[in-house]
């Protein structure tokens, strides 16, 4: 046994040997993943001797731009840290290093670009938000004078999206019951198809119910059309989300409402969705979410229009993505500005949906998790 | 305090917990065989499920046949083979072929693949293996919201905010990486907007949060006792992340960039915004202005199409829609296996 000599004269040998000094001590983890400050400091020397020297190759080659400077700023900053480690710790701890402070920029990068992205929207488009936004079209506002607002695509959107929506969250939430309850024969290959049917593209959504309703049935451009095409795009979403969230119910639930004698449909009905009734709510949100934003199968379904159209099943209707695609391809300034304007709300409701689905997990997640 | 009886004398005269029911006798004592038949509201269910489980199957379906069956009259004046190898889109004559496009589309799809593969997978092990426990819920809703984002969003910050801060790069890599053909300009003064490089860009962002969250699915499967073990052995993060966690997720990391590869293959209106139509041919100068999109080409014609070229826009977006499926099946099919593996091992 090693024993600190100090304490070897002073404590007798009949009573254990005190390993650490104090109890309170011994229960506390030992600090493990704490940044040392060398490495903050090597770390902070390679960024500013980077930045030094990208700026300095700025200056003298006359670059534009903010994004080169950056890129090489970067790359200058890892080949001194690289230098700098190596020397002190060797090469194995270089890579380490480099490696360690490659992947946190990444992170720091994905960040930048959602900011730089909402940002860009948020900055331009704050501004241009009036009251005739929401109360008035473009119907008899000429391209280029100002005023006119959004209504037509504000009920477009609403009503398309809503109708979406009353459609496909039976058939997928039933599909998601089918998948996870029933678990019939089909299921291995309902979940594949619905695998691959989550990355079909947008396009390809709108050219089939143009197609289908639109060559084949004969009935004209409309807003329900438009809605068909959205159904076949959140079908998968809300479907995979929805089994995701039917398969976290516990077993037990289900068990015990059988041996109490309920039939299966009765179990499902009264036990398993409304356990999963919050998860199933978020899971409903996030594709009313993708669909609000899809603007090419709108294109070919709805094709949009200029007036308020307030009924959905004749005539072309417009709405709020497919308007502000149609603003910027006219590219002259006004239309512009309202087409900023149209991206602002449109994210604001992405934003919105999404912070309302976060909320509503988290809760059930802290409520699920007091039982 | 009265002492409760737990136990009464059974018809048996053996000892049975809980007061005798009524009617105890009357059951006979033996098992009750279970109903096979399950109830009518139980069949209803059952049918009601099932209907709706294969309403995904029939959409499939009637993709296939409508596509294939609305563009019968391009393929009455085109040769299926020659329609799908051609490198001419002609709008208005009968003279119309996709070949071009496709590949054009490849072409900035693997743009796409080259800017995410890397931040997607540094992403995934950030998440997983780097960042502290608070930072990784913010990183997920990053992601996540990176993935909400309406695809319209990314085209108009990517032709007004992101452009013009890749032209300079654009030129840089135009001049000094000129050995390469594909970073050849056809004449020094070029236009660098508008080009492949950049559709390819801001694809590539979009689909980085498909490649993040499936790979980082597949990585966090790898053993924890194996990652533990390299790090005893005195391996470095790295060192563990290099030889442990990246050979164990390869064919699952395979499988997300496969499935990111379809995502920016049907890429629409984002590279519609973005690019400037090429209906020629492939533009090679990918730093160029002038890039090729089937799913742009057709957004950008059907509203001005005559009903021919709309059938061929049907037949293009047919061969889109045959291609994403395929990838999609392949790359699904190598996640699912990759999944498989490790429960075996």
């Amino acid at each position: 046994m090693i024993t600190d000599p100090t304490t070897e004269a002073t404590v007798p040998r009949t009573e254990p040997l005190p390993v650490v000094a104090t109890p309170a001590e011994a229960d506390r983890p030992r600090p493990f993943s704490k940044l040392p400050e060398d490495v903050l400091r090597e770390v902070v020397v390679a960024a500013t001797a980077g930045l030094a020297l990208a700026m300095g190759l700025r200056t003298v080659l006359h670059w534009q731009g903010l994004m080169s400077t950056a890129v090489v700023w970067y790359l200058a900053a890892m080949g001194f840290l690289i230098v700098l480690v190596r020397s002190s710790r060797g090469g194995l701890a270089a890579t380490d290093r480099v490696v360690t402070t490659m992947i946190w920029s990444v992170g720091a990068i994905a960040c930048g670009i959602l900011i730089w992205l909402l940002g860009f929207i948020v900055v331009n488009g704050i501004g241009k938000i009036s009251w005739s936004f929401f109360v008035d079209d473009l119907g008899d506002t000429s391209a280029l004078n100002k005023g006119g607002g959004m209504r037509h695509a504000l009920i477009g959107t609403i009503e398309q999206v809503g109708i979406a929506t009353v459609i496909s969250v039976p058939i997928s939430v039933m599909t998601a019951v089918y998948l996870n309850e029933v678990k019939g024969r089909l299921s291995p290959l309902i979940r594949f198809i619905v695998d691959a049917m989550s990355g079909l593209p947008s396009v390809v959504a709108g050219l089939l119910i143009y197609s289908v309703w639109i060559l084949t049935l004969k009935q004209g451009f409309s807003g329900f059309a438009c809605s068909l095409s959205l159904v076949v795009l959140m079908l998968p979403t809300v479907t995979r989300t929805s089994e995701e969230i039917l398969r976290t119910v516990p077993g037990h639930y289900r068990e015990a409402a059988l041996a109490l004698g309920a039939s299966r449909w009765r179990t499902v009905s009264r036990v398993v969705l409304p356990t999963a009734r919050a998860g199933l709510l978020t899971a409903v949100i996030l594709g009313i979410a993708r669909a609000t934003g899809e603007t090419a199968p709108a294109l070919l379904t709805a094709f949009g229009s200029s007036t308020t159209n307030v009924n959905p099943f004749s005539e072309p209707q417009a709405n709020l993505p497919l308007t502000v695609y149609q603003l910027i391809r006219s590219g002259n300034k006004t239309q512009l500005e309202r087409a900023y304007a149209g991206a602002f709300v449109l994210i604001l409701l992405v934003l919105v949906a999404f912070a309302l689905a976060r909320i509503i997990s988290t809760r059930s997640e802290r409520r699920l998790g007091k039982r | 305090m009265s002492e409760i009886p737990l136990s009464w004398p059974a018809p048996d005269g053996g000892l049975s917990i809980g007061p005798p029911s009524p009617g105890y006798d009357d059951v006979p004592d033996e098992p009750r065989i279970p109903n096979e038949l399950p109830s009518l509201g139980d069949r209803i269910y059952r049918g009601v499920a099932t209907a709706c489980a294969a309403v995904s199957l029939v959409i499939v379906g009637l993709t296939f046949v409508f596509l294939l069956w609305e563009s019968k009259d391009i393929f009455g004046e085109v040769n299926p083979l020659k329609f799908f190898t051609g490198m001419k889109w002609n709008g208005g004559s009968k003279d119309v072929a996709v070949g071009g496009l496709l590949l054009a589309t490849m072409l900035v799809a693997i743009i796409g693949l080259i800017v995410a593969v890397p931040l997607a997978l540094a992403m995934a092990l950030f998440i997983n293996e780097y960042a502290p426990r608070r930072l990784r819920t913010v990183l997920t809703s990053v992601i996540d919201l990176l993935a909400a984002v309406p695809s319209l969003i990314y085209g108009f910050w990517g032709f007004f905010a992101l452009m013009p801060q890749l032209r300079p790069i654009a030129r840089w890599v135009a001049e000094h990486l000129s050995a390469i053909p594909l970073f050849r300009l056809t004449e020094p003064n070029a236009n660098l907007t508008q080009s492949a490089f950049v559709a390819g860009v801001v694809v590539g962002i979009m689909i980085v949060p498909i490649i993040t969250s499936v790979s980082r699915d597949v990585m966090s499967q790898v053993p924890r006792e194996l990652c533990e073990g390299a790090l005893a052995l005195g391996g470095t993060r790295w060192g563990m992340i290099k030889d442990v966690i990246l050979p164990f997720g390869r064919s699952g990391i395979v499988g997300a960039t496969l499935l990111g590869l379809g995502r920016a293959l049907g890429e629409t209106i984002a590279v519609a915004l973005v690019i400037s139509l090429v209906f020629s041919g492939v533009n090679w100068h990918v730093l160029q202005q002038g890039a090729g999109s089937v799913a742009a080409l057709i957004v950008t014609r059907f509203g001005e199409a005559t009903p021919l070229e709309r059938s061929a826009l049907i037949a293009a977006g047919l061969g889109l829609f045959a291609l994403t499926f395929a990838i999609n099946l392949i790359s699904r099919t190598i996640v699912a296996r990759s999944a498989k593996d490790w429960s075996m091992r």
